[in-house]
């Protein structure tokens, strides 16, 4: 509190009727909060550069990413290649790009994944509440105590190695946590008068979950949806860097440090410019994710 | 307390089967067999084959003969190691990846539990910043990063440790550091939150008033319950060890389980992909188990809840 006392001015100016109108929404509030945290800012800086550089980049770029040159084979950082060359003479630039498209592809999707299955589950286990409500938590707990990477690395071994499927897989089983903050948020919500209202005036359910209870637990969801975007791409890469994700000739980041990993007693740049985008993107997503949840929860900062 | 952990024994031992089953049918619905290869193999010959592996009965016969076995203790043949049982197998892997493991975890909690601490009384000052960016750092790492970086910059470049291999203690360290200090992060970084949440007590303030010195506050009265959310994570901790073995295994060349489990599900290795995901399972519902009576010892509250 003290910190913002100081930060209050000491003669506050008059205030004007359309102050009074906007109020200050949650919103507002959060976006205040968010832009004084330098290191969030930074991050979602840094997070859209990466991004343009990996969906633009490889318009931009002369090579082409699937383009051998084996005479050439693997050669360091030069003028023309930024980034080096790897064994089969691929440059190595565009292919970060590329494998950096497929990665990020990954985190969007499958979180959009967990996302769905997560905020259904948790907002309707929440809002029947009772015995449906223990028994759908009691199935998260189990579902917790689960080895899932053994069941992705299972899915993918049964159904095929493809793209789409990764996404589902991973997808299911990032969404538990999703769950149990959506379904807590909603049991706060419930007691509150709105929804009576709402209950009063004879809205079915369906639309009292899908109007008024998701909209007002969305704060939340978004933080842990920006932290399940980092976990999702890991599980991804952990997948590619076995040999159970994306395969040959597409690349994703984990795929690459992969190869980097197998080659860098010769050729280390192989393997330090794909770890170096994967982590400085994992270390945006978390930053970014932690000052989302200072700035939307305030009461959980310091964490 | 009896009650409690009969409760716990028989819902780990329900959760241990459904995982079975669920694993079992799983690696039953995967097109194709383990027998078949890219030599073209006599139809009579395969047939032969896939009788003396049981895999001319249909799925759920297989799935009842197969738990038979399991509750015997018998994991079956390997299906691609010929003449290897998993029995075997684990025989041979399973203290290497115990030790492995081990360490890691050992590491992890004498790393990141004194770093949660003291990051936590000393608040806001260089050494809650230094700890807290070095277990980011490390959260962001996964050991598939870490792993190489460590072998790129203490074994090629400096030379002081073998990267590859596991055959006396310069070996390990490289492989346990990777898998340990992931976790370290996390401890550390749940620490910190447990002990601050108990240091901004209001009995905290009290002891503090009546002059009871800084140092019993802090292991006497926060220590207790500052730790529940680190001792909640060791189940979770666990089983990302074991999955992180699969990768630290790979990358240094550690002949443990991990090594075989990802080997089996690239090779469709049925028997040895059931035998190893049972063990992992039941390694983290004991786990998960531990973590829950220990959970009720530090906070009788539980116990009726």
């Amino acid at each position: 509190m003290a910190d913002l006392a100081s930060k209050l001015p000491l003669s506050p100016a008059p205030i004007t009727p359309e102050q009074l109108e906007q109020g200050s929404s949650l919103w507002s509030d959060a976006w205040a909060r968010l832009r004084k945290n330098k290191l969030a800012l930074g991050s979602l800086f840094m997070f859209i550069l990466i991004g343009l550089f990996c969906v633009v980049g490889p318009w931009l770029s002369p090579y082409d990413s699937q383009a051998q040159n084996l005479f050439a084979g693997a050669e360091g950082p030069s003028a023309d290649h930024w980034f080096g060359t790897d064994t089969l003479g691929r440059d190595l630039m565009v292919r970060v790009m590329e494998g950096g498209r497929i990665s990020l592809l990954v985190g969007l999707v499958a979180t959009s994944v967990s996302l769905l299955i997560g905020v259904v589950y948790g907002a309707t286990a929440g809002y029947i509440g009772g015995k449906v409500d223990a028994g759908m938590m009691r199935f998260v707990d189990l579902l917790y105590a689960l080895p899932f990477t053994i069941f992705v690395i299972l899915l993918m071994v049964a159904f095929g190695r493809s793209l789409w499927l990764m996404f589902v897989a991973i997808g299911c089983v990032e969404w538990l946590t999703m769950a149990r903050i959506v379904r807590a948020g909603v049991i706060d919500l419930k007691k509150q008068e709105f929804v009576e209202a709402a209950v009063s005036l004879g809205l079915s359910n369906r639309r009292i979950i899908l109007r008024h209870l998701i909209p007002n637990v969305l704060g939340p969801v978004i933080v842990i949806a920006t932290l399940t975007v980092p976990a999702v791409m890991l599980l991804e890469a952990f997948l590619s860097f076995l040999g159970l994700g994306v395969q040959p000739p597409n690349a994703s980041w984990g795929v690459l440090i992969n190869e980097g990993q197998q080659n860098m007693e010769i050729f280390a740049w192989l393997l330090i410019f794909p770890a170096f985008f994967f982590a400085l993107t994992l270390f945006c997503l978390n930053f970014l994710g932690d000052g989302l949840r200072d700035a939307l929860d305030p009461k959980s900062a310091g964490d | 307390m009896v009650k409690f952990i009969g409760l716990r024994l028989l819902q780990g031992a329900i959760v241990l089967l459904a995982i079975y089953a669920v694993t079992f049918f799983l690696v039953a619905m995967t097109p194709g067999s383990p027998f078949s290869s890219e030599r073209a193999i006599r139809p009579e010959i395969l047939a032969q084959i896939e009788a003396f592996y049981g895999y001319d009965k249909p799925a759920l016969e297989r799935f009842w003969l197969s738990l038979v076995n399991m509750l015997q203790g018998e994991f079956g043949p390997s299906a691609v190691y010929a003449n290897r049982s998993v029995t075997d197998i684990i025989g041979e892997a399973f203290p290497v990846s115990l030790q492995l493991g081990g360490m890691a975890l050992v590491i992890a909690l004498l790393l990141g539990i004194p770093a949660g601490i003291i990051a936590a009384v000393k608040r806001n000052t260089w050494l809650d910043y230094l700890p807290m960016s070095l277990a980011m750092a490390g959260i962001c790492l996964p050991s598939f990063v870490m792993g190489p970086m460590l072998a790129l910059l203490f074994g090629i470049i400096l030379r002081l440790l073998p990267v590859a291999g596991w055959f006396g203690p310069e070996y390990w360290i490289l492989p346990a550091g990777t898998l340990g200090l992931v976790y370290a992060a996390y401890f550390a970084r749940l620490t910190r939150g447990g002990m601050l949440e108990m240091l901004n007590q209001d009995w905290v303030r009290t002891a503090r008033a009546k002059g009871v010195p800084e140092r019993q506050i802090i292991f006497k009265h926060c220590l207790k319950g500052g730790l529940i959310p680190a001792i909640t994570f060791l189940g979770p901790a666990l089983a990302g060890i074991i999955s992180g073995s699969f990768v630290v295994e790979t990358i240094f060349q550690v002949p443990g389980l991990g090594q075989w489990f990802v080997r089996g599900a690239l090779n469709r290795d049925d028997f040895l992909i059931l035998g190893l995901t049972l063990l992992f399972a039941a390694l983290i519902v004991v786990m998960n188990l531990l973590v829950d009576i220990a959970q009720v010892a530090l906070n009788p509250r539980l116990k009726h809840g």
